[in-house]
């Protein structure tokens, strides 16, 4: 099959997925969920102030008409206004990236250079002791509850030694700086356990492939096989994880940012959460989605670029 | 024509037998995971008591000052209210193996069925289930547990059924596949040509052979469940008006700053080990069951 009809398939792929995602936030928020009048408007609302909210917020039109909005925002990237703030969705979104993308995108570069290195080191220990202690840190690490991470951390680094700032955040660089460094460490302690794990069986399964066999028996170090010949090769699987991490890096983080009081779109949506914002809601949802859609297919395109051994199929 | 049947039974029964007390053998003579299984058992023990009545009924019980620290006379010491943090550390156990146990099921049975029969029949049905899937997984899965639960309401049912409801997707993939690899096998064709029906080739037939997969996959989505009911507690989701460790986890943001360390220490520590041993278990478990790893290292 061409490359090119491969990536026009795929992307086409993409939109009865895109319509699946539509109808599940769909009948979640707009069928099943509890009316949000009545959660808004408390107890004592009489009907016809019920009414009047639910047709001033486009809730009393056909089902048939609501789910056609969710697909049209999900196509169109209007998502209309906040009911809380009453401010333009797309604008919240876009204050909001920017001191997300802050803390996210230097934790996430740092966590993979790290994660990355650890697990070359642990393939180059691989069976000996330094190897298990590794990986057995590595578990431990994630079997602590990241929100006692984040506590502990807050409370021992920015409140009793000072180290840190406690919260807050200011706009610009390099005033932010100090706000998020404690996050990012954070964030990093939170991931190195997963993607050093996964890392390591990457380059593991590269390494009992026979292409190392020969290039031993070429007289090759461990070093040049480790670096130039396994790294090239586990660069595939690596790739597609790291691709498949970005759309959440723009979505933030909502437990880092509302403890560090950090204006991101995890904060928003998580204040969306706590006052029914559902305009809010569905549009980080539907933008999640999105992302992630679209970023499989980027991947997915990639993996057939970079290795000549897959298949379009 | 008795004695060939009385042959056959004996044979499936030792070969069945070898597959699992293999997988037994393997798992006892590792001993982390020999521990592993231990500290799972006395945790079960442990909430299985609670359960019961037997152990930590009174933990809403004042025994002393507010805050006090951990001491001979209070083990772990005490919470605001003067309430044991060693009980309340212990009716936790309860809710996370309910809430692990319960959950893990729901979402074993789930992703085992739909899997199952979209590997099994094909095509359009299928089609559907992909399309399903791949849907329901490109919503992140704490947009999706904050819609149920708000849906569901607060408490401890909508946390099992919400974490429940967003965990099958992967073991649905795995399942599907491995199907998928078996339904053109020699076996399954015996089967068939005999007159089995699809129902009886799928469940009683091909599933055993997946079983691995879901054993696998229920010890891994028992410790995720652990782990998000502090997410849940976290954003006000979790178990309402009984000590969870998520809660407990909670409430020591408050505390810290005035030295008060135990709650967040005990329910870190009891989490830590259970779900380590969940981490452990789940490898050995992959290691001594999963025919593709057998022979290798």
């Amino acid at each position: 099959m061409n490359i090119y009809v491969y990536i026009v398939r795929r992307m086409l792929y993409v939109i009865p997925i895109l319509l699946g995602v539509c109808a599940i936030i769909f009948l979640l928020f707009n069928v099943v969920s509890p009316d949000p009048t009545l959660i808004m408007l408390g107890k004592h609302a009489t009907v016809e102030q019920m009414e009047s909210l639910r047709r001033e917020l486009g809730l009393d039109r056909p089902y048939f008409i609501q789910y056609l909005d969710i697909v049209k925002s999900a196509f169109t990237f209007d998502f209309g206004r906040s009911w809380a703030t009453k401010q333009e969705i797309n604008t919240m979104i876009a204050n909001g990236a920017i001191p997300s993308l802050t803390l996210t995108l230097p934790a996430f570069v740092l966590a993979t250079l790290v994660s990355i290195s650890i697990s070359l080191l642990v393939a180059f220990f691989r069976g000996k002791f330094i190897d298990k202690f590794v990986v057995f840190i590595c578990v431990a690490f994630m079997s602590i509850s990241s929100l006692a991470y984040i506590i502990f951390g807050q409370w021992f680094f920015a409140y009793k030694l000072g180290w840190f700032e406690i919260s807050g955040y200011e706009h610009g660089f390099p005033y932010f700086i100090p706000y998020v460094i404690l996050p990012i460490i954070i964030w990093m302690i939170l991931s190195v356990g997963p993607d050093v794990r996964f890392y390591r069986t990457i380059m593991l399964d590269e390494i009992y492939q026979d292409y190392v066999r020969t290039a031993k028996s070429k007289g090759l170090t461990e070093k040049v096989i480790l670096f130039k010949h396994v790294l090239k090769n586990a660069m595939i699987p690596i790739i597609t994880y790291v691709v498949i991490q970005i759309p959440f890096l723009i979505l933030g983080t909502l437990l880092l940012e509302s403890f560090f009081s950090i204006p991101g779109l995890g904060s928003m949506t998580l204040n969306a959460v706590n006052s029914l914002d559902f305009p809010v809601i569905k549009a980080v949802t539907v933008l999640s989605a999105v992302a992630y859609i679209v970023f499989s297919v980027i991947t997915d395109v990639l993996y057939t670029l970079v290795d000549p051994r897959v298949r379009l199929n | 024509m008795e004695n060939v049947a009385a042959v056959d039974l004996t044979d499936k029964s030792d070969e069945s037998k070898s597959l699992w007390s293999h997988a037994w053998v393997q798992l006892t003579r590792d001993r982390m995971a020999l521990g592993a299984i231990i500290v799972v058992a006395v945790y079960l023990i442990v909430a299985l008591l609670s359960f019961m009545g037997l152990i930590a009924q009174d933990w809403a019980t004042e025994l002393g000052p507010s805050y006090a620290p951990p001491s001979s006379e209070y083990l772990f010491g005490l919470d605001i209210f003067g309430r044991s943090v060693l009980l309340k550390t212990i009716k936790g156990a309860e809710i996370a193996m309910s809430i692990g146990f319960v959950t893990s099921t729901i979402a074993v049975i789930i992703g085992t069925v739909l899997g199952a029969v979209s590997g099994y029949y094909g095509g359009k049905i299928d089609e559907f289930i992909v399309w399903f899937y791949t849907s329901f997984s490109s919503i992140p899965s704490i947009m999706m547990l904050m819609a149920i639960t708000f849906i569901l309401g607060k408490g401890v049912t909508s946390v099992y059924i919400a974490l429940g409801l967003t965990g099958w997707v992967s073991l649905c993939r795995l399942v599907r596949g491995e199907v998928i690899r078996h339904k053109n096998r020699d076996y399954v064709n015996a089967v068939s040509s005999l007159g089995g029906s699809n129902f009886r080739i799928l469940f009683k037939h091909i599933l055993p052979n997946v079983t691995h997969i879901m054993i696998i996959n229920f010890s891994l989505q028992f410790q995720v469940a652990i782990k998000s009911e502090v997410i849940l507690s976290y954003l006000g989701l979790g178990v309402q008006g009984r000590p969870s460790w998520g809660t407990m986890i909670d409430d020591s943001k408050l505390e810290l700053a005035r030295g008060v360390w135990w709650q967040l220490g005990s329910a870190t520590l009891a989490m830590l080990i259970v779900v380590l041993a969940f981490n452990i278990l789940g490898d050995a478990l992959r290691d001594a069951l999963d025919p593709k790893l057998k022979g290798k290292s």
